[in-house]
């Protein structure tokens, strides 16, 4: 946006310095290109190799048991995966466990923030405490669920009545997904959703105050419009975060009672089936999936990068 | 198309194993061919938990005099984490495994994809003396022998005689039986291995057995599941609705089978012979009650499903000679007596039943040989995983089986597995 053409001409009356100027500016932009153009080319190279090479193989038939039949097929892996029902049932596991997951975390996380954002007394021991999930390895915090919801073993398994196991079960265990979620990473939907209350003048809330507007009206009408940027940049965060989940659902059931999402399922065809075609189509598939979503929250949402956000209102 | 018939880089490892190893000769000492500080060459074995395998180990290491030296490595407890990480490791061509204890319902998967070496010459015969029909012919992939039977397993009916004095030999004998208790007010549930899991498949592949039929042709390329597939689907379907089924049915694995007729709430069980000697240990007071009898079938006796592990050597290993030797070893009589006494684990040389201290630990050992002659293997195909999978999947919960659809959705989805088509769950 704020090229660098832009900034060059603001002073300099005379021909020759203007010259001068961006004549130093074009040698320092191309210096620039030439420092960065190593890590630019690592990037591609750690980034984008492993993306091309996961659309080669989707169309192929790889699969490691059969070496000998491997060859190009084209887009059958694509509707041979589109067509199963496996498939569509893990997707819409994964889209219940996002949408249900991250509205929790919107609304807990903001409760949370706004406590952080205006206590006064141990607001550094509020802080740290409310972290604690998000600083928790998932895979261990996943295995401490994992234990306490089963029978014999489990102290929250030892709540239920009549020695129930809610993990062997497709909605509980879901429910227990959903919760291991919501605990472990609504600390980091706080943490974005205070960075968003900063935003918000206090002079324009007192304004209000004196208008006579309430606790209550002055939440929705002025500091959730004033946040929206830090808000949906939050939200998209977390959907993406959150559709590929992976480690809970692995640890937690494994996919069993037909709770598997989508990135666990194509770890069963990869790395269990051993189907090179069939797994990376489904990673394929997942990229897309998370890409559309970017793209419905940047230019449907008009979602932008906190920075830029926090830097238009200054 | 890219690899040669012989599978991945098979002839160029091979050459450079044995130039390795001739150059080590040459030199008079071992090193930079995986040899460990004492001189010897090293062996990995990996291998399933087993509590006496260091002993087991440790002798052949004895026995070998400074030709190997097996290090043992164990592997994770669940049957696919073992999977998982073997074929992984093959797949990226490790040099660092050597011996391999398998499942039995790996052989056809790890030998089609080239991983692992075939036996041949005085090593296959060695492997194959004296080994049981059944259990040996798990170690076959089409006619050829890819591991060493190490141990066998066969599923029986193990029942409290206070509560059925002359055991069922027939799944609707069961049933009528637990119906009986139940009315007499007494423990009836049957407990069965009915969670989506293998334990479903290995239940459902007996029946079909049972019942005269099978799930695939015997070289694994074409569904069968014929009408003998619809009648197991049936007792299937009654079993898990009748008065022998307990409520956590479509939950039950072996060890919640054991533990639910130890702890009275059970009054038979199918299970594999390890709930004897878990019986012995933790409810002595039960097991005078405790008896056994053969697998339960749908006319007659039925065929037992069967399990059990061999060794192969990895097609990577970099001292394939003294692997074969070494796996060898590791399932000689006295391993596989050692194997079955302390561990509890069935072996595959007939012989070994006669052995010392196989009378205490194996009351049952007759009955387990019989069992043998008739017992059901799995499948044999490449895709075996994704077989058991989509079978266990479809079959569950039993209770909401509705036969003839559930056969259509069956031969569907395993021929797309045998193909390597479909996609796994």
């Amino acid at each position: 946006m704020n090229g660098p053409g832009g900034g060059a001409t603001v002073s300099g009356g005379d021909d020759a310095g203007r010259r001068a100027v961006s004549q130093g500016r074009r040698s320092e932009r191309h210096l620039g290109w030439w420092l960065c153009a190593p890590a630019a080319l690592v990037m591609v190279l750690v980034t984008g190799w492993p993306i091309v090479y996961s659309v080669l193989l989707s169309l192929q038939r790889y699969d490691l048991r059969f070496p000998d039949r491997k060859g190009w097929i084209g887009v059958e892996n694509y509707t041979t995966v589109l067509t199963s029902a496996f498939w569509w049932n893990a997707f819409a596991v994964t889209a219940v466990v996002t949408v249900v997951s991250v509205a929790i975390e919107l609304v807990l996380g903001m409760v949370i923030a706004l406590v952080m954002y205006r206590t006064l007394v141990g607001r550094g021991l509020i802080r740290t405490v409310v972290l604690i999930p998000y600083g928790i390895v998932t895979v261990a915090a996943a295995y401490g669920w994992k234990y306490a919801w089963t029978p014999d073993t489990g102290w929250l398994a030892g709540l239920l009545p009549g020695g129930q196991a809610p993990l062997t079960e497709h909605w509980p265990a879901i429910g227990i997904v959903i919760l291991a979620e919501v605990w472990k990473t609504t600390p980091f939907m706080a943490l974005l959703l205070m960075a968003g209350l900063a935003l918000v003048p206090e002079d324009t809330l007192k304004a209000a105050s004196m208008d006579g507007a309430g606790a209550w009206q002055r939440f929705r009408l002025i500091t959730l419009p004033l946040m929206r940027p830090a808000i949906l940049a939050a939200l998209l965060f977390r959907t993406l975060d959150a559709f590929r989940i992976f480690d809970n659902i692995f640890v937690l059931t494994n996919g069993a009672q037909n709770t598997a999402a989508v990135s666990v399922i194509a770890y069963h065809n990869l790395i269990g089936g051993l189907n090179l075609g069939i797994g990376s189509t489904m990673s394929v598939l997942i990229v897309v999936t998370v890409a559309v979503i970017a793209f419905v929250f940047v230019k449907v949402l008009g979602t932008s990068a906190p920075a830029q956000a926090t830097g238009g209102k200054r | 198309m890219l690899m040669g018939g012989g599978g991945p880089a098979g002839p160029r490892r091979r050459g450079a194993a044995a130039a390795c190893a001739a150059a080590t000769l040459a030199a008079g000492f071992l090193s930079g061919c995986g040899s460990g500080g004492s001189g010897a060459r090293v062996i990995s074995l990996y291998n399933a938990p087993q509590q006496s395998m260091g002993e087991i180990v440790k002798r052949c290491n004895r026995l070998a005099r400074g030709r190997y030296r097996i290090v043992l490595n164990t592997l994770p407890r669940g049957a696919d984490d073992q999977r998982e990480q073997l074929v992984r490791r093959l797949a990226a061509a490790d040099s660092e495994l050597d011996v391999l204890g398998m499942d039995v319902t790996w052989t056809a998967e790890l030998a089609e994809a080239g991983w692992i070496r075939e036996w041949t010459g005085p090593f296959a015969a060695e492997a194959r003396r004296g080994v049981t029909a059944r259990p040996l012919d798990t170690a076959v992939w089409q006619r050829k022998l890819y591991a060493a039977p190490y141990n066998t397993n066969v599923q029986l009916l193990w029942y409290r005689s206070d509560l059925i004095p002359e055991p069922p030999t027939t799944w609707t004998g069961l049933m009528a039986a637990s119906a009986r208790l139940a009315a007499e007010g007494k423990p009836h549930y049957g407990e069965v291995t009915g969670a989506q899991f293998e334990g479903l498949v290995v239940w459902f592949n007996s029946l079909v057995a049972s019942a005269g039929g099978r799930i695939l042709s015997p070289d694994g390329a074409r569904v069968e599941l014929g009408p003998q597939a619809l009648v197991a689907l049936k007792v299937l379907r009654a079993f898990a609705r009748s008065k022998a089924a307990d409520p956590s049915l479509s939950n039950t694995k072996e060890d919640d089978a054991r533990l639910a007729v130890e702890s009275g709430r059970g009054a038979y069980e199918i299970n594999w012979p390890f709930v004897y000697a878990s019986m012995a240990e933790l409810k002595p007071a039960m097991l005078p009650h405790f008896k056994w009898a053969p697998y339960p079938g749908i006319t007659g006796s039925g065929r037992a499903p069967l399990g059990g592990a061999n060794f192969a050597v990895s097609r990577y290993s970099k001292n394939p000679q003294a692997a074969f030797q070494a796996a060898l070893c590791l399932r000689d009589p006295e391993s596989q007596r050692v194997a079955a006494v302390k561990d509890g684990l069935p072996p595959t040389i007939e012989s070994v039943y006669g052995a010392s201290g196989m009378a205490e630990a194996y009351p049952m050992r007759d009955t387990i040989l019989a069992a043998l002659k008739t017992a059901a293997a799995r499948p044999k195909t490449p895709t075996y995983q994704n077989v058991s999978t989509v079978t266990a999947v479809t079959l569950s919960p039993p209770s909401a089986i509705d036969p003839p659809r559930t056969l259509r959705t069956l031969r569907n989805l395993i021929s797309d597995a045998l193909q390597s088509k479909g996609v796994l769950p």
